[in-house]
């Protein structure tokens, strides 16, 4: 049994802390239930059952710290733990950046946690892969796809009576259809707390119109388009730009955020005012953890307001440092949409590309944000707002800075790999290449 | 947002600094690295019992991995340690055949009763799955090797020198890029020592003790009146070696045209540091590149990135077939055109060769985790396509008579499935050297070292950027340019290979974090080469205001 109840896990950790001789301590208990199906030319190819629980052991004398992990629970296993995470400690260079445990702290309780999700069998993920596969198979397309589940609880306690306790399941599906002509290719992907929420026809019927909609494209120029991107996309690049949003490395001068002649962009309008980016844990949409590893509550915060950045990533020591209140990094991201449909942004659009997903994307210049990768699954082009034909794909250089000062319009948001992201339209978004790859 | 979401997936994931344990993977001290695993006539008992349960419940093929898996992790930037870890995983998986379809379970519960469960969940599985199956498994055959082991030719296990000395080593090179004007360095050092066991009905018991090591840096100089950073990489590259990589040797270094040292099969991090500071003070006062066509005067630590993503993936069997087209992708180099025996991938200079058994690469093993013993053979031979990646159930479908040796799982608690080998090219047979090629370009750009990297789904479109890039007038090197990277199509880029330097250029270049699956697996693997030229590439700038 891997998934723990809040008792169960306190009277384990209870136990390890009080074997604990070393000045500080922090414990984790972490648990996972994992399954997934895989499939591939229209058959099942693999399915996976993973089953973990671990306890994690962190001990400190003065700034040495030592730690030991374990999986076994008698309490003679977990002496032998703790003692070897005190022998370690004792052995190790001191940590200038060792922080002292945290006293006890207020959460507010995730609702991450669908019982419905927990209930998922194989023989639900097999009819998951049957029923993507059926009506690709009818029209003459190949999926591919991977579906995975997990249930997973974490707690932690340390040496100053800090509790905290999280339980959260979560679902994951992409889809990939191809035409079998080997022209057309489409994708959807989708992600929840709750399975109940998941339709994997619905999604596998998108990403076959996709695939029959993008059948021998047409090449066009490479150069500077307005397009839309679908949230997945959009993503691809707003992603590594939250992640590129820590506190120290602007202060040291090695980050997009570092301030030509010192200091840091914090207040500053680096983007177009409409974009406004924030956690919230509690979301419905979007539930998750309400702490962070280190044991801080993980409390609602805006990154980016109306274009302006408004909050950095702090860890515990570098706040000390800077006398600011640590920001861990949240769980999710959300970004503010607008009201359009995706239909309604291509109705608007005169002349323009429309991406659905992004692929291989990866750093050129940490200075500037640069990335580059390639459209995929689905490229249209749209003149009078309407799709006119599929076009091959291009490679891009952008940054999602240039990118999110050329905003023309948001869609609606849509739940995609955690966070919560509008549809969006872009001018002058930069195309490189061409790419022959389908 | 989940930071898993943000690793390197779907190729090469430089950035990703963790490597898989499996299931129950646990942090031990630096002398248990060093304690001996399970005898092996224990080993050979749990998996006789795990073979034979398998048979008694109707696999016609069954294999056991036992695995002990050990990493060492060491990192510091500037003048401090910021983390020692010590990794064990030990357990086994059990992958049968049952029905015509594969069934995979695994458990770190290495009690008789633990095997014979893990076994019989592999059937459960195979059984229900069977249900859905369309193409039921074939393997060709595989010679049984009975009881043989297999070790990586190291000098000095790295596990067991002292944990002070590997730290003393990453502190003194921080210390150098310190004094030598460096703003801030990140360095590291990995040690991975995989202890498999693999046993299978066909009557192999195959012991094989396998060793990496990979140093890293990575140092960065602020120019805060400007609001500018720039930083530079090791030139080293990781290896299928021991500590004796660390130790450097005069006959390993290669003065590079550009004037810097470059390195074979030792590395000098102390020395190589030093020149990375300088280079990076000198990256700030770069010329920016002026996008056009140029020569290309590549170094083998950047071609090799170059090699695995346009002819290492897509001559993965299971790609081209279309098992990845959800996350990695397809494949351009479809079977009709290895059918038609000229397709040109490359120019007639092209011979590009897969190797499982290349002295001090990431890739050499005695042996594949399905007991196929491992060879060398020709994927592309004088620019013509010849053959693919195969393992033991994909071998029939290329007309193969035996697997190529190329079947890997990252630990013991994952499915094993086909993974690049090392594919390299083929060094030059006449003598040449990267001097001489400099010498006749009239208009080139030289860059050393891996950089970004990106390519399409079927792996026609890349761009790849680098650590270093020298611009190239009139067969002069003319000094360091800014804002470098070039972009191809894979046939063209390949067809425009003009020269290759001599085999006393050629050296490796490896990444532990090749990414591929889902649930994604990572697998090590070398690429060597010498310098070599390109024609006519297109090169962009990617300076960028914000």
């Amino acid at each position: 049994m891997s998934i723990l109840t809040k008792e169960a896990a306190r009277s384990i950790l209870e136990k390890v802390v009080s074997f604990v001789k070393a000045d500080e301590c922090s414990v984790t208990l972490n648990g996972t239930n994992e399954g997934n199906v895989r499939y591939a030319r229209n058959t099942i190819n693999t399915s996976g059952l993973n089953s973990t629980l671990t306890l994690n052991i962190q001990v400190s004398f003065g700034k040495k710290t030592g730690t030991a992990a374990i999986n076994e629970f008698d309490d003679a296993s977990l002496q032998k733990a703790v003692r070897r995470a005190e022998e370690l400690a004792q052995l190790s260079p001191e940590n200038p950046e060792y922080m002292s445990v945290l006293p006890p702290q207020n959460y507010v309780e995730s609702k991450g946690y669908f019982q419905s999700t927990a209930d998922i069998t194989p023989e639900y993920r097999a009819e998951v892969a049957a029923a993507s596969i059926l009506p690709a198979s009818e029209k003459d397309i190949t999926a591919a796809g991977f579906f995975n589940d997990v249930v997973s609880f974490d707690a932690l306690m340390n040496s100053k009576g800090l509790f905290a306790y999280n339980i959260n399941s979560n679902l994951d599906f992409t889809v990939t259809m191809r035409t079998n002509d080997g022209t057309g290719s489409g994708w959807a992907t989708r992600d929840f707390n709750d399975v109940n929420r998941f339709d994997v026809k619905e999604a596998s019927n998108i990403a076959i119109e996709k695939a029959l909609l993008s059948r021998t494209p047409k090449a066009i120029e490479p150069g500077k388009y307005t397009v839309i991107l679908e949230p997945a996309a959009a993503l691809g690049l707003l992603g590594p730009m939250l992640f590129s949003m820590g506190a120290r490395q602007a202060d040291e001068g090695r980050s997009f955020l570092a301030q030509k002649g010192g200091g840091t962009k914090l207040g500053e309008k680096i983007v177009d005012e409409r974009v406004t980016i924030y956690s919230d844990s509690l979301h419905p949409d979007l539930p998750s953890n309400t702490w962070s590893n280190d044991g801080l509550p993980i409390n609602p915060s805006t990154w980016v307001e109306n274009g302006v950045v408004k909050n950095m990533f702090y860890t515990r020591y570098w706040a000390e440092q800077k006398g600011v209140a640590p920001m861990p990094f949240p769980g999710a991201a959300i970004m503010m949409g607008g009201d359009a449909s995706l239909a309604e942004l291509i109705k608007n659009t005169q002349k323009g590309v429309l991406v659905t997903n992004l692929w291989y994307i990866r750093s050129v210049d940490p200075q500037t944000l640069l990335y580059t990768g390639l459209t995929r699954d689905g490229t249209f082009y749209i003149e009078n707002g309407q799709i006119q034909y599929p076009i091959k794909n291009f490679r891009f250089n952008e940054s999602p800075i240039i990118m999110l000062n050329n905003l023309e319009e948001l869609g609606k948001q849509q739940r995609v790999n955690g966070n919560l992201i509008p549809s969006m339209r872009i001018r002058d978004f930069t195309f490189t290449s061409l790419s022959d790859a389908v | 947002m989940r930071r898993r979401d943000f690793m390197q997936v779907g190729g090469l994931g430089l950035g990703a600094l963790v490597l898989p344990l499996g299931a129950f993977g646990k942090v031990i001290s630096a002398e248990a690295l060093l304690a001996p695993g399970m005898d092996v006539r224990q080993k050979k008992k749990l998996a006789d019992l795990a073979l034979n349960t398998a048979k008694s419940k109707g696999a016609t093929y069954t294999d056991v991995r036992i695995g002990r898996y050990l990493n060492q992790f060491i990192i510091t930037r500037e003048r401090q340690v910021q983390n020692i870890t010590n990794n064990e995983s030990f357990g086994v998986g059990v992958r049968v055949i049952v029905n015509g379809t594969w069934g995979f379970a695994s458990t770190h519960d290495l009690t008789e009763a633990g095997i014979t469960k893990a076994t019989e969940q592999a059937v459960a599985i195979a059984k229900a799955n069977a249900k859905f199956q369309k193409e039921p498994v074939k393997l060709v055959p595989v010679k049984a090797h009975g009881e043989v082991t297999w070790k990586t030719p190291i000098q000095r296990n790295a596990m067991e020198v002292p944990v002070a000395e590997k730290v003393d080593l990453l502190l003194s090179a921080n210390a150098k890029a310190l004094e030598n004007g460096a703003n801030f360095i990140n360095n590291s050092l990995f040690i991975v020592n995989e202890q498999k066991y693999f046993a299978s009905s066909e009557g192999s018991y195959i012991d094989q003790d396998i060793h990496r090591i990979w140093p890293t840096f990575n140092v960065t100089v602020i120019d805060k009146a400007a609001g500018q950073f720039r930083s530079r990489q090791e030139m080293a590259a990781p290896m299928g070696m021991g500590y004796e990589y660390l130790e450097p040797k005069a006959e390993d270094k290669i003065m590079s045209p550009a004037g810097f040292v470059l390195y074979k099969n030792s590395y000098d991090m102390l020395e190589d540091v030093v020149v990375a500071t300088n280079q990076v003070k000198e990256m700030f006062n770069a010329k920016a590149v002026v996008p056009g066509k140029y020569t290309m005067v590549l170094e083998p630590n950047h071609l090799g990135l170059t090699i695995h993503e346009s002819v290492g993936h897509p001559l993965e069997l299971d790609r081209v077939l279309g098992y990845e087209a959800n996350y990695a992708g397809t494949s351009f180099a479809t079977l009709d055109k290895w059918q038609s025996k000229n397709f040109k991938y490359g120019s007639d200079l092209v011979n590009l060769i897969a190797d499982k058994t290349q002295p001090y690469s990431l890739g050499a093993v005695g042996y594949d985790d399905e007991g196929v013993q491992c060879k060398q053979w020709d994927l592309v031979k004088e620019g013509v396509l010849v053959n693919y990646q195969a393992i033991r159930d994909q071998a029939h479908i290329i007309n193969e008579s035996e697997s190529h040796g190329c079947c890997y799982a990252q630990s013991w608690s994952d499915v094993q499935f086909q993974r690049m080998p090392n594919v390299s090219l083929a060094a030059g047979k006449t003598p040449y050297t990267p001097e001489q090629m400099i010498s006749e370009v009239e208009k080139g750009i030289y860059i050393a070292g891996r950089g970004s990297y990106s390519i399409d789904q079927q792996r026609y479109n890349f761009q790849f950027g680098g650590q270093v890039f020298f611009e190239i007038t009139d067969g002069k090197i003319t000094g360091m340019l800014k804002d470098v990277a070039y972009q191809s199509n894979t046939q063209e880029f390949w067809n425009s290979c003009s020269k290759i330097c001599d085999e006393s250029d050629y050296r490796l270049f490896g990444s532990f974090f090749d990414g591929k699956g889902q649930p994604s697996q990572v697998s090590a693997v070398s690429h060597g080469s010498a310098t070599t030229r390109f024609d006519n590439v297109n090169v962009i700038n990617t300076g960028r205001k914000i």
